[in-house]
This record gives structure tokens, C-alpha cells and sequence, in this order.
């Protein structure tokens, strides 16, 4: 049994464990016995039961999700598997641990999913830069084919799995789960409409399931060690362990491998080290740069999806980003609002036209040309970018950074108007002066 | 094809050049994990790109001839990814992050020292031909902001002083030397 499942053969100073050293330390068990004992709809109660909850950012219950996947006779016979390895969310540096620092976890994943839902053929979608990650993966699936953990008939159950790696080059909207399958097509990554959901009809119209790097990398561990394993490991209503970072003004910054419903003091204070030394915390953004602004007195919250949930924002990916004492807010959201507007893929008119809009209007603020109208035209994207208003999670994901920042900072928003401006003043971000 | 390609191409003086074998063989692999040819489009063009340096209209017609596409189809996907090139780019490329957290660490001030020391903004090559500068969304290694990619290389914590070095070394050479 370990308390840290994921990342308990991962040391970065060391590179990862080659199959034999990995599968010495128990690797490729849970596989093994799953082929040997369970049925695929016994794995499925299973995972049901551990309460995983996806780990890419939407917190969906991995086992639900996977109960959509048409069953029976009449169902379709061919079904996808694919590893949003697609990590591009501002300020997330956590799948690249797990994909550098131990690539056979995620097969075994891949290889319970798989086998649960009875695909076998599966894509890693794996983001163009991470190419320390694409070389140990490749390594890895070799690895694996060479001892009979991939291929036909694995360990003589009769289960086939070949699994493909696909590097991407470049969007951060392919990690939307239907424009990452355009993507897998050959297509232009714009996001498709839903319904028909992938799991009835998704890669070439077959039923398929998207599950992210963390989240598979799960399900060695609640085959190996069970259910009542998996629940204890969380201190609250969550089950599991996440993978939870710090950047920004930090002593330590980081990523590290936490029970769920740890304090966010904890994280903040103990593993990365508190704030560097001069600066103070502002502010944060729990999960990633989708989601809203939480402070100070936030910090004792734990690290719950409800939880954060409650308290008006997300736990998504769980990698905060720290806005210290001498950092502009407004600098910090126009810098998101550029990613989001460049990452528009243009398909639907709210976030096509709408982004670019908040875009040019925080360059102008930038500037000191901000106008008395600006708080307001912005205030009103939060509506016309709002959830249902677009085609995806997009343009409603740029909004909750937006529409924190102008609860908490109004006074930061007003101090870059243009009528601050005087004669000794020229105007432009009071930070920069 | 249809006409109204022909028309366009002709129009234009676009023609396809020849694949390599290298490039051909590796497109033909690719072929073989996917149930569908067009579903290889962006890998093909990731693979020419890595033999002639970008993609040019030539080889993104022949690409689109080999897969049985039409050209602007597969220009559409050449088109929307920020690591398809459809102009030369130097012989390095800087894939710079100028992403939340990087901005937070201080990554302006790095780019205003590499832009002053190659003479080039974002999007922009050096008059040497050594060195294209391009910002990139969030490059996942957050925890070692500011950071950036060239030559297969990520380059975490920098510093002035660390792009100073990186700009002297032998292969790389100062354009305002």
C-alpha cells in the first residue's frame, strides 16, 4: 500500500523506471489480476465505487462517464480509447510529471480503461512541446509490446490493445475533448456540438472515451489496493490523492502528490515554501488560469472539489498561480485574456469576436487609456461569454478570471482610467511607473 | 481534386515538388495507425517540416496530393497549429512562453533583452538567419518560469545573463556583432 500512488516511483533526478524496475516494484500486477479475475463491467463497478472524478479540470465522475459507452450485442464493436495528453491550461505543469517521470503508469491506466470499455486501439493526443514526455512514452509502449503487455491476445486473456502516440502541434483548444478528436481526424480543432457525447459517437463516429493523464493514472492503483483504499487515501468528501502545483512568487514552487481535502495553507505554505521573501499574496487562482480568483481568507479551505466549488471557484487542475503584492491584477488577467483570445479557434462568434474585444480593451488599459465605459463593456462579457452562450468551455473559462478580478480589484481597474492622468502622470499601468 | 482548386493553384504558379524518400517512408508509417489518410495530415506536415525547415505551398500541395486532399483543406490545418510553419523560419526557433506564470516571473524583461540583442519582435528572424523569436501558449513547466523551448531544449529560470550565454555559444552567432 502506498499514501502516494501516483508518484511513488517517480524521481525526476533518476528518469523512470525502466519495465523490469517497474514491474518489480508491482507494476503490471493490477493488469494481470484484472485479466484474470474481473469481467470488464466488474472494473467498471469498481471505479464507479472509488468515486475517481476526472483530473483534466471538470471533476466528471470517471466511472459515469464510462457507463455511456454503449454495450450489447447491437452496439458497435469498435471503440476508442484516447489520453488527453494535451496539457496547455495557463500555469499546469502537473501531467508532465507523471508523463516524464513514470510512462508505464499510464499504460497500465490505459490498459485498465481500455479493457474496461473494450477498446482496442488507443490514442495518446500528446501537446507538440513535450518532447522529453514523447520520447519516454515511446520508449515505454515498446517496452510494454516487447513483453506482451501490448498487442494481441495480452497475457493469453484474448484482450488486444494497441496503443498509438500522436504528437500535436500546438492548440491549447484541442484539450477540449471534441476538438481533440477533430484534431485526431486530421481537422481543424474546432469543438463539435454535443450531443451526440464521444462516448456514443466520437473518433470516426465510434463510441470513445477521453480521459486525461492524471485521471487514468488513477486506476492502477484501485485495481491494486480496491475501493475502501482509494476513499481513505482522501481527508474529505474526495477521494484520492491529486497532483497539486504552486508557481508564481513562491520560495519553492512546485508540484506535488497531496490527499484530497488537504488545506490550500498547506500547499501553499508548507510545500512551496510560503511567498518569496518582500512579497505578499494577493490573490490566486486555484486551478489553472479558467478558473476564479480566491484570497487570503481562503486559505484554509481544503482542497475539495465542492469545497472550492462553494467558495465560487474550481479545483480544475488543481496548479495554483499566485498573484503577489507587486504584481498588477489587471496586468496579470490582460496576459490571460491575450492566451484566450490567441487560443480562440474561431468556430463560434461570441468567443471569436468577444475575446479579441477584452483583449484590445486591456492592452488600452495597459496604456492609461482606459475609458470610464470599459468596466462596464467588460462587466458585460461576462454574460455574452458566459456557460451557454458558446460552443465550449472556452470563452466561459476566460470569463471566471475576469469577472473575479472585477469584484476584487475594481480599484486597480479605476487607477488605469485615462482621467488619472495629470500633468506629472502620463498615465499607463500604475505598476509599471 | 476539384476545378475550383485547379483554377486556384494554376493561378497562383503553385505546383507540388517531389516528396523525398525519407519523407515518404515516414508519412507511409503514420499511415498505418490511422483508419482514415486524411487523419495524417498534420503529421505529414510535421514531417516535411522537419526535413525542409517549414512548409511551403509546394510541399503542402504535394502533401495534399499524396493524402488525396485538397490543398486548402489541408492548408486549413497547417494553418491553425502554432507549431506548422507556413513561412521560413531561422535555423533555430525560439518558442518562447509567455504564458500567466511566466509573466508573473518576470518574462517581458527577458524578451525586451532577446529582442534588443537579435534586433527582432515576436514573429520575426534574424537578419542572420539564425534565430525566428515566437511566443507559445503555456509551456507546462511552470514551476522553473520564465521558460523556453529552441532547439529541442527547454531552457527553465532564465535570466539576461542566461540568454547572454545561450547567444554566445559557438553555433549560435550575435547578430549585432
Amino acid at each position: 500500500m502506498t499514501s502516494t500512488p501516483l508518484t511513488r516511483n517517480i524521481d525526476l533526478q533518476r528518469g523512470p523506471l525502466a519495465i523490469a524496475d517497474y514491474r518489480r516494484a508491482g507494476g503490471y500486477e493490477s493488469v494481470a489480476n484484472m485479466l484474470r479475475d474481473l469481467a470488464p463491467a466488474d472494473v467498471l463497478e469498481l471505479v464507479k465505487n472509488s468515486g475517481l472524478k476526472g483530473r483534466g479540470g471538470a471533476g466528471f465522475p470517471t466511472g459515469l462517464k464510462w457507463s455511456f459507452v454503449p454495450t450489447g450485442d447491437d452496439a458497435p464493436k469498435t471503440r476508442y480509447l484516447v489520453v488527453n495528453a494535451d496539457e496547455m491550461e495557463p500555469g499546469t505543469f502537473k501531467d508532465r510529471l507523471l508523463l516524464e517521470g513514470d510512462p508505464h503508469l499510464l499504460l497500465e491506466g490505459m490498459l485498465i480503461a481500455a479493457y474496461t470499455i473494450q477498446a482496442s486501439t488507443a490514442y495518446i493526443f500528446l501537446r507538440g512541446e513535450y518532447l522529453t514526455a514523447e520520447k519516454r512514452l515511446r520508449q515505454a509502449i515498446a517496452e510494454a509490446k516487447q513483453d506482451g503487455l501490448l498487442g494481441r491476445n495480452i497475457l493469453g486473456s484474448g484482450f488486444d490493445l494497441e496503443i498509438i502516440l500522436h504528437t500535436s502541434a500546438g492548440r491549447y483548444i484541442c484539450g477540449e475533448e471534441t476538438a481533440l478528436l477533430n484534431a485526431l481526424e486530421g481537422k481543424r480543432a474546432n469543438p463539435r456540438a454535443k450531443p451526440p457525447f464521444p462516448q456514443v459517437s466520437g473518433l470516426w463516429g465510434k463510441p470513445t472515451i477521453v480521459n486525461n493523464v492524471e485521471t487514468l493514472c488513477n486506476l492502477r492503483g484501485i485495481v491494486e489496493f480496491g475501493v475502501d483504499w482509494y476513499k481513505g487515501l482522501g481527508l474529505g468528501a474526495d477521494a484520492g490523492t491529486k497532483l497539486c502545483g504552486v508557481s508564481g512568487r513562491v520560495k519553492h514552487p512546485g508540484c506535488w502528490e497531496l490527499p484530497l481535502g488537504t488545506p490550500i495553507r498547506e500547499l501553499l505554505e508548507e510545500r512551496a515554501g510560503g511567498m518569496s521573501d518582500g512579497y505578499q499574496l494577493r490573490a490566486f487562482l486555484p486551478g489553472g488560469g479558467s478558473t476564479d480568483f480566491l484570497l487570503p481568507e481562503h486559505l484554509d479551505l481544503t482542497l475539495d472539489y465542492d469545497v472550492i466549488g462553494k467558495a465560487g471557484s474550481r479545483l480544475a487542475t488543481g496548479t495554483m498561480i499566485i498573484l503577489d503584492d507587486r504584481t498588477c491584477p489587471v496586468g496579470m488577467v490582460g496576459n490571460l485574456m491575450r492566451f484566450f483570445s490567441h487560443e480562440s479557434c474561431g468556430w463560434c462568434t461570441p468567443c471569436r469576436d468577444g475575446l479579441p474585444w477584452v483583449d484590445d480593451i486591456f492592452r488600452r488599459l495597459e496604456r492609461g487609456e482606459g475609458r470610464a465605459a470599459d468596466i462596464e463593456v467588460l462587466t458585460d462579457h461576462l454574460e455574452y461569454l458566459g456557460p451557454g452562450r458558446t460552443f465550449c468551455a472556452l470563452a466561459p473559462g476566460a470569463m471566471a478570471p475576469l469577472g473575479s478580478a472585477l469584484r476584487h480589484f475594481r480599484e486597480d481597474f479605476e487607477a488605469h482610467m485615462a482621467h488619472h492622468r495629470s500633468a506629472e502622470d502620463a498615465g499607463g499601468c500604475p505598476w509599471q511607473r | 481534386m476539384s476545378s475550383v482548386d485547379d483554377i486556384i493553384i494554376s493561378s497562383t504558379a503553385r505546383s507540388a515538388r517531389e516528396l523525398s524518400i525519407a519523407e515518404r517512408d515516414e508519412i507511409d508509417h503514420e499511415l498505418t495507425l490511422y483508419p482514415d489518410r486524411r487523419a495524417v495530415g498534420l503529421e505529414a506536415l510535421k514531417i516535411v517540416q522537419k526535413h525542409q525547415g517549414w512548409v511551403s505551398d509546394e510541399s503542402l500541395q504535394a502533401v495534399a496530393d499524396y493524402l488525396g486532399m485538397s490543398p486548402h483543406e489541408l492548408d486549413g490545418v497547417a494553418t491553425f497549429f502554432n507549431l506548422l510553419y507556413r513561412r521560413p523560419v531561422g535555423r533555430k526557433v525560439m518558442l518562447f512562453c509567455n504564458s500567466v506564470s511566466c509573466w508573473i516571473m518576470g518574462c517581458d524583461r527577458i524578451k525586451d533583452h532577446i529582442s534588443a540583442r537579435l534586433g527582432i519582435d515576436y514573429g520575426e528572424t534574424s537578419a542572420d538567419g539564425e534565430y525566428t523569436l515566437l511566443p507559445v501558449p503555456c509551456l507546462g513547466d511552470c514551476d522553473h518560469a520564465p521558460v523556453m523551448l529552441m532547439d529541442g531544449q527547454q531552457h527553465r529560470n532564465l535570466t539576461p545573463e542566461l540568454i547572454d550565454a545561450l547567444l554566445s555559444q559557438p553555433q549560435g552567432r550575435e547578430a549585432n556583432e
